[in-house]
């Protein structure tokens, strides 16, 4: 049944636009007080050293300087996992990776901050290094930390291999067996960095009385108070989390690197103390994602349905132990019904800097190797690639290659439409191939807290505690507005500080838009309720005599009374004689968010003199289940593809010898800019998630996982040459030829 | 070393203040005259967050020193439009929803309207190689170069 | 009575058993039951899974109903970007 909707699927101006054009929003670096001081963070310029000594008394003694920490000023705190993040901000012991935090400092001005981290002496013993999966899996390689290997694995993998995951049902073997054509390859993909354009930055003060307030760009405030509050040893309640506006995240800034760094510092200073991170601190320091080696087989008939496929990954996600390869075993065949698929993954530790998450953690290496050796069955068998794909598609009932069985997806309905779509018959010039990928990702629900004021005047306000990367608060404020009847500009959105609203989870795993959608309805549905009270008692009927249709209180029918239909803003305006404030609240954990298949096609021009691929146009297909504000749906659908496109063909990570950085820097490391790019079409498509009340699946990430194969087999047609390894980068194609 | 004194204009109103000898212009904008508009997204001159114009010339703000502003003319995004009359640039990339987190924004109205001063009529690829210095990571670019072009057409005076 | 598909990798602490019968009201008792049966599986189940309840995944939530014929798959706790 199709839903009608008054305010939903249009697309209003965001709340927050007009500070972003005039230059008036507070991003993490904007914020300043009075009296503050300025840090600077010394780094590691070894990957893999023990730290003998640190003396930092010279720097203590430079005029201007208030406070010198180094990791001996971090109490050990129990859980492991914060554990590392700790160490992962302030070294103990040894440095684990080039740009590893050693000691920071904080002084009156940033020169005078920088002078001292140029006093601070620290001996190093350097000791070997691991940089690559495959070699840091392999036996012998220098081990990172001791006694966290995976449970049950055997000798013939290293002490590295922190995870391992396994999914799939039936047997593969017996797969390959049946099939008519087999292929095996193995890929490697260099990891990459999220790239937001804006670098972490905080702004801490820590009292000696444990109260604190922080300032950071970040996803998840309630994350950081949580995670800095076990690390400095102080009660979340004393640390008050604001979070500023965010300058892009795609998960990266879902942990902290230099927030307890601050407060530390801030605490030991007794001043306030701000810390940003260059962009440099940010490449050697802040999480990439993982780099990946991958062997993938399939097998398949003559008319092309798919008889078996296995996968083996095997990830780097640099110096502590992570759990982020299940994912992309998770993802790897789940567009696909299969009778025999097995998926394994491997979670490796290197001598780099501690992966997070980006955007669809784990799931676009995969996908694109096995979408790659899809490509190629196709090519080989002579079979169309969406026609083979449909054929084999997951659709609803289909028991998925990770276990649960799917509800209503929108997979083949996103392969019908990119079929139809005139980009798939356009012609194709020479050195030109047209490269097609499905996509996925689980979306998630999760913690939500939302607080929603009627005021007298007829207006809403909603608070919520979830960050607004790409435009939530307007999404937000859309669902209230639908859900109570009223026009999308009575209501503000603002995003509550750890303060003012209950406890919500990261903005990660494309929750927001289904969880605080969720929680936004519920707390609507809790102030309606109070209002068609307010109502009855106004009118002397029953309260269960009372509905709330479009926006106002009415009798159920004449049995209940003959009233007009009494306005939200009426029954707000006498708020105050019938009872005092109204509001509306929910707390929740709101699960059934509904993955979302992504299915992109892409024309590249390969120039065979310098290696160079162009794109040349892009249509990207998705089921987003129900887009509440379209433009931004496409916004997600488009910035998430040409992420794919920077990881397919020039991002990477390019290390020395020596397990230095090389390419620190947007020069280096090159993220996709506007002359790179064609438009790119967005096609949405809404099969409703019939988890939510409105159907929403939530839309961010999906949309980075296609475009990594679609370029690659786009590449392949055009070239002639299969390429097994990303970055497609110029001299890389070019050696290929 | 002793701070040096400038005399400038910033957005049409003359300013003076004491900076570093080695303090540059993005720095002396967002600490000194808490113009936090232009932002520092890698402080190498690589990513455009941080435009402005001197004499009506786009630079990165970070590769200026602040004393170099002396006598000069800077305009950031604090001087273009207001609230109460954004100027067509911002007006359209908020009607295209083209920002998603908005820290290149600032950035990127500084470059398109230095753009449309000196080609008010761009093709799509001139206005892509012109902000080709301006990174974006949330868009893929799309929304901003059909706001950027909308906004030219109404400038010239033109139907959309 | 549930029944209940434990992951690939998880399956070397059930003794090889990836599918069971276990009579669970709720996703707390299950959990507890699973946990009692395959003490090896207890510390996985500690640091946290996902339950996906005939095909709705849900992230530990113990009181979470479970009907006499559902399908509950095990699967980790995942985190998003």
């Amino acid at each position: 049944m199709k839903q009608e909707f008054k305010v939903l699927g249009t697309r209003p101006i965001r709340p927050d636009g007009l500070d972003k054009v005039t230059g008036k929003a507070m991003f993490g670096a904007d914020k300043s007080v009075t009296g503050m001081l300025h840090a600077r963070i010394l780094r590691s310029p070894h990957a893999h050293a023990e730290i003998v000594s640190i003396d930092t008394s010279k720097a203590e003694a430079l005029a201007g300087v208030k406070a010198v920490i180094t990791g001996d000023d971090f109490a050990d705190v129990e859980n492991r996992w914060s554990r590392y993040t700790m160490q992962n901000c302030m070294a103990q012991g040894r440095a684990l990776y080039d740009g590893h935090a050693v000691a920071a400092v904080a002084a009156v001005s940033k020169t005078i901050a920088a002078e001292a981290l140029k006093l601070i002496e620290v001996e190093y013993k350097v000791l070997s290094h691991v940089m690559d999966v495959d070699e840091a899996m392999a036996p012998g390689a220098p081990v990172l930390h001791e006694g966290v290997k995976a449970r049950k694995l055997g000798d013939d993998v290293s002490g590295n291999t922190v995870g391992y995951y396994s999914f799939g049902h039936g047997d593969p073997e017996k797969g390959f067996a049946a099939a008519d054509e087999v292929i095996e390859r193995t890929f490697k993909t260099a990891a990459v960095h999220q790239g937001y354009i804006e670098p972490h930055a905080c702004l801490a003060d820590l009292g000696s009385d444990g109260k604190g307030e922080l300032w950071c760009s970040t996803q998840g405030h309630y994350m950081v108070r949580e995670v800095c509050a076990e690390i400095l040893h102080i009660d979340a309640s004393q640390l008050r989390v604001t979070a500023s506006e965010i300058g892009g995240g795609f998960g990266g800034k879902t942990t902290v690197f230099i927030e307890p760094v601050a407060l530390k510092l801030s605490q030991k200073a007794g001043k306030p103390v701000k810390l940003v991170m260059s962009r440099e601190d940010v490449f050697r320091a802040s999480g990439p994602t993982m780099s990946a080696s991958m062997d993938v087989k399939i097998g398949m008939s003559k008319d092309g349905k798919i008889t078996g496929a296995h996968a083996k990954l095997r990830y780097q996600g640099g110096a502590f132990p992570y759990q982020m390869v299940m994912m992309g075993a998770m993802s790897a065949f789940a567009a696909y019904d299969l009778e025999h698929v097995q998926a394994e993954g491997w979670d490796v530790m290197t001598n780099r800097p501690k992966m997070i998450s980006y955007r669809a953690p784990g799931a676009p290496m995969a996908v694109y190797a096995v979408e790659s050796v899809m490509d190629e069955l196709c090519q080989k068998l002579e079979l169309d690639p969406i026609d083979t794909r449909l054929l084999n598609a997951a659709k609803e009932g289909t028991k998925s290659s990770y276990g649960p069985t799917f509800k209503a997806i929108g997979l083949v309905e996103a392969l019908e439409a990119a079929k139809a779509h005139p980009h798939y018959s356009a012609p194709l010039a020479p050195n030109t191939g047209r490269g097609v990928s499905c996509g996925f990702w689980f979306n998630f629900g999760g913690q939500v807290s939302v607080s929603m004021a009627i005021n007298a005047d007829g207006t809403v306000n909603l608070i919520e505690g979830n960050p607004d990367i790409g435009g939530s608060r307007a999404s937000i404020s859309m669902m209230a507005a639908e859900a109570l009847g009223i026009e999308f500009d009575r209501v503000r959105t603002i995003v509550g500080d750890t303060a003012s609203v209950g406890f919500s989870d990261v903005t990660d795993g494309s929750r927001v838009t289904f969880a605080v959608g969720i929680a936004t309805i519920n707390a609507a549905k809790a102030a309606i309720k109070e209002m068609c009270q307010r109502a009855a008692k106004i009118w002397e009927i029953d309260a269960e005599a009372v509905e709330w249709v479009d926006g106002a209180a009415q009798p159920t029918g004449h049995n209940a009374g003959n009233f007009p239909p009494m306005s939200l803003a009426e029954i707000a305006a006498t708020s105050g004689k019938t009872g005092g404030p109204i509001a509306g609240h929910h707390e929740g954990a709101p699960d059934k968010a509904g993955v979302s298949f992504g299915v992109h096609l892409v024309d590249v021009e390969v120039d065979p003199e310098t290696g160079f691929t162009a794109i040349k146009r892009y249509t990207a297909f998705q089921d987003v289940g129900k887009a509440i504000h379209p433009a931004y749906v496409e916004g997600q659908i488009q910035g998430g593809a040409v992420q794919g496109i920077g990881w397919a063909l020039n991002e990477e990570y390019i290390y020395g010898e020596d397990g230095r950085l090389q390419n620190a820097g947007f020069l280096d490391y090159r993220i996709p800019v506007a002359s790179d790019l064609p438009m790119i079409e967005p096609v949405i498509i809404e099969v409703p998630n019939p988890g939510h009340p409105f159907g929403v699946r939530g839309c961010g990430e999906t949309a980075i996982v296609p475009p990594l194969a679609a370029v690659a087999n786009g590449v392949a047609q055009a070239i002639g040459v299969r390429m097994f390894a990303l970055p497609m980068s110029p001299p890389k194609i070019l050696k290929a030829l | 070393m002793s701070k040096i004194h400038v005399t400038t204009n910033v957005n049409g109103d003359s300013v003076e203040f004491l900076c570093e000898p080695d303090e540059v212009l993005l720095d002396v904008l967002r600490d000194r005259l808490n113009l936090t508009g232009a932002k520092e997204g890698c402080g190498t001159g690589d990513c455009g967050a941080c435009s402005v114009t001197i004499d009506g010339r786009l630079v990165a703000s970070c590769l200026v020193l602040g004393a170099e502003a002396e006598g000069r003319v800077i305009e950031t995004v604090e001087g273009i439009g207001s609230a109460k009359d954004l100027h067509p640039l911002q007006r359209h990339l908020l009607e295209h929803a083209a920002l998603q987190c908005g820290v290149c924004t600032p950035g990127i109205i500084v470059a398109a309207k230095a753009l449309l001063a000196e080609n008010p009529d761009p093709t799509e690829e001139e206005a892509r190689y012109w902000l080709a210095g301006n990174l974006c990571r949330c868009t893929g670019y799309d929304k901003i170069i059909r706001a950027v072009l909308s906004a030219a057409t109404e400038m010239r005076g033109e139907n959309a | 009575m549930a029944r209940v598909v434990i992951f690939g990798s998880l399956r070397a602490f059930t003794d090889g058993a990836g599918e069971m019968e276990i009579e669970a009201a709720t996703t707390r008792e299950l959990l507890k039951k699973l946990a009692a049966r395959h003490p090896a599986l207890a510390e996985t189940i500690e640091a946290g899974v996902s339950l996906a309840i005939d095909g709705e995944v849900f992230k530990e939530a113990w009181f979470t109903p479970i009907g006499p014929d559902s399908e509950v798959v095990v699967i980790p706790l995942m985190v998003g970007g």
